[in-house]
């Protein structure tokens, strides 16, 4: 006899509409991007693209796009590093200092942007690294190094430490225990790591209004211009364009998870 | 024995200088000096903290923030629940899709969703111009630019926040205590009533902690659909600092904000693991 527990019809009609509340909101702006209006509308007689054609022929957009995406490909990679040498770091050595070094980790995810931001403004200033890709990346980098702490870490619970003990009980220096044994054991974890690094630096917008003025124009900040100045139809184009590469990504990261589980 | 056991250990704290120098020079060293300047500037001591006792505005844009904080984190609080609960009893394939509507809109970039909503809520906006052409209404409704318009924001971006502690604790619960109540007859708001809510309360408290720590230092979301009215604290320091130059007064909301933050995340520290909300994702 089946005595699972089972969610009421209310409870189930009521988690559709959260579902649904969390997703369509998103998904309009599909439509508004094919709209064949010149204003932020549904299409009224037909579906166009020339939004689309907008916004993938200006020199302005394109160069933000670019620039955001060197921006984040730099940033994931000072993430990575640091990120996972020194999860593998605070695994290893595991007492009550690296405890904190992990919990030192994880204070840009609890701090506000807001608050980094108005430091770095100051701190960058003194150092001439204010509108630089250098100061951009490394304040993204520095603020990615959470994500792949985390996902590391988790990667690093699932692995047994005996291999690692066995490895160097048998000679191995620490370069090659870990490139040899620990790195490619934890690879899923460091790529999701990476994935949740470059997404972050791609969407990155608070500290960019305060560390970056001119020649450095990421992608949100010129969705954020274009949604203070003139709301058109381009925006939903560059929207739709946003969500598509971020679902790509998130795919992509299901897919290896599901590759480590099983 | 012991030296060459340090000599061991020597290697992997290398391994974690990277790390913690560049986070000692480019994070915490930028805050340390916001704190230090909410002390110094304009002129050394305590006068910007005088000002949370005796300026209007500055306690002002406070409870506006705690109100709007509260009712984001409840609301929040609920729907997550109930998406959570369904997550939670759902088959092995079902859930995989309950997750994806979670996990979907977590990661989109916080300004296309924000964005999304003043296509949906502004004056000539798609809500209104559906209850305008259905007669339902005939002057268009102020959906957006107002408090209203931020909460509607606001909890639609923290819901998934919710929903991964929650899911978290309440996948701890052994469906053999629900299914045995259910064999002995208890109805099902039963069960949930005296059995599932008390085991998911740890996930609940997690999930409200985290929830309002994430709101209270909020940006973009109240700076998009508030439309400059209605002020929350980050966008007042941002305000203080870009346009008014008063770097005391912003620097010290800031210092607040963050003491709050971690004054709060210190009291519950026990129930909330962040690395148990991100790593849950999958």
């Amino acid at each position: 006899m089946d005595h699972a527990h089972r969610p009421g019809r209310w409870t189930i009609a009521a988690a559709w509409m959260v579902a649904i509340y969390l997703v369509l909101p998103i998904s309009i702006v599909i439509p508004v991007s094919l709209t064949d209006q010149r204003f932020l509308s549904l299409p009224q007689e037909a579906l166009s693209l020339r939004h689309y054609a907008t916004v993938l022929g200006s020199e302005a957009w394109l160069g933000s796009i670019w620039q955001s995406f060197l921006i984040a490909v730099a940033a994931t990679v000072i993430a990575v590093v640091a990120g996972t040498l020194c999860a593998i770091g605070c695994w290893r050595l595991s007492r009550r200092s690296t405890d904190l070094v992990r919990a030192m980790m994880l204070l840009p995810i609890i701090i506000p942007s807001i608050v980094y931001a108005v430091g770095l403004y100051r701190y960058f200033a003194k150092l001439d690294l204010l509108d630089r890709f250098l100061g951009v990346a490394i304040a993204h980098g520095v603020t990615g190094i959470p994500y792949v702490v985390i996902t590391v870490s988790t990667a690093l619970a699932a692995f047994d430490p005996r291999l690692e003990q066995a490895a160097r009980g048998m000679g191995a220096s620490l370069s090659q225990t870990l490139r040899w044994v620990i790195l490619p054991r934890i690879a899923p974890g460091i790529l999701s790591g990476a994935i949740f690094a470059f997404i972050h630096s791609w969407d990155e917008l608070v500290i960019v209004l305060f560390i970056a003025s001119r020649d450095v124009f990421t992608l949100p900040r010129r969705i954020w211009d274009g949604i203070n100045e003139n709301l058109d139809p381009a925006m939903a184009a560059v929207a739709v364009l946003l969500v598509v590469f971020t679902l790509a990504l998130l795919l992509l990261d299901l897919a290896l998870r599901r590759r480590r589980d099983a | 024995m012991s030296a060459r056991r340090w000599g061991q250990d020597a290697g992997w704290w290398l391994l974690i200088l990277p790390a913690f120098l560049l986070m000692t020079a480019f994070y915490i060293a930028p805050i340390a000096q916001v704190l230090a300047i909410s002390f110094t500037e304009p002129s050394p001591g305590l006068g910007n903290y005088e000002r949370l006792f005796t300026s209007e505005s500055v306690q002002r844009v406070i409870i506006t923030t705690l109100r709007i904080c509260t009712i984001t984190t409840a609301l929040a609080l609920l729907l997550g629940y109930v998406l959570a609960y369904r997550i939670a009893l759902a088959s092995e394939s079902a859930r995989r899709w309950w997750i994806l509507a979670v996990l979907v809109p977590l990661w989109i970039s916080v300004l296309v969703r924000a964005f999304a909503w003043v296509t949906l809520l502004r004056r000539q906006g798609l809500v209104n111009n559906a209850l305008m052409d259905t007669g339902i209404i005939s002057e268009p409704l102020q959906l957006v630019w107002n408090e209203f318009g931020i909460i509607v924001g606001m909890v639609h971006y923290m819901v998934p926040y919710a929903v991964l502690p929650l899911l978290a604790s309440m996948r701890e619960i052994d469906p053999r205590l629900l299914a045995a109540a259910r064999g002995l007859g208890a109805p099902r708001f039963t069960i949930f009533r005296r059995i599932f809510l008390p085991l998911s309360l740890p996930g609940l408290i997690a999930a409200g902690v985290l929830v309002f720590i994430f709101s209270l230092g909020f940006y973009i979301t109240p700076a998009i659909l508030g439309g400059g009215k209605t002020l929350m604290v980050a966008e007042w320091i941002g305000l203080q600092i870009l346009d008014l130059i008063r770097w005391g007064l912003g620097t010290m909301m800031a210092t607040v904000l963050v003491v709050a933050i971690l004054a709060t995340l210190a009291i519950f520290s026990r129930l909330v693991d962040l690395r148990r909300v991100f790593g849950s994702g999958a």
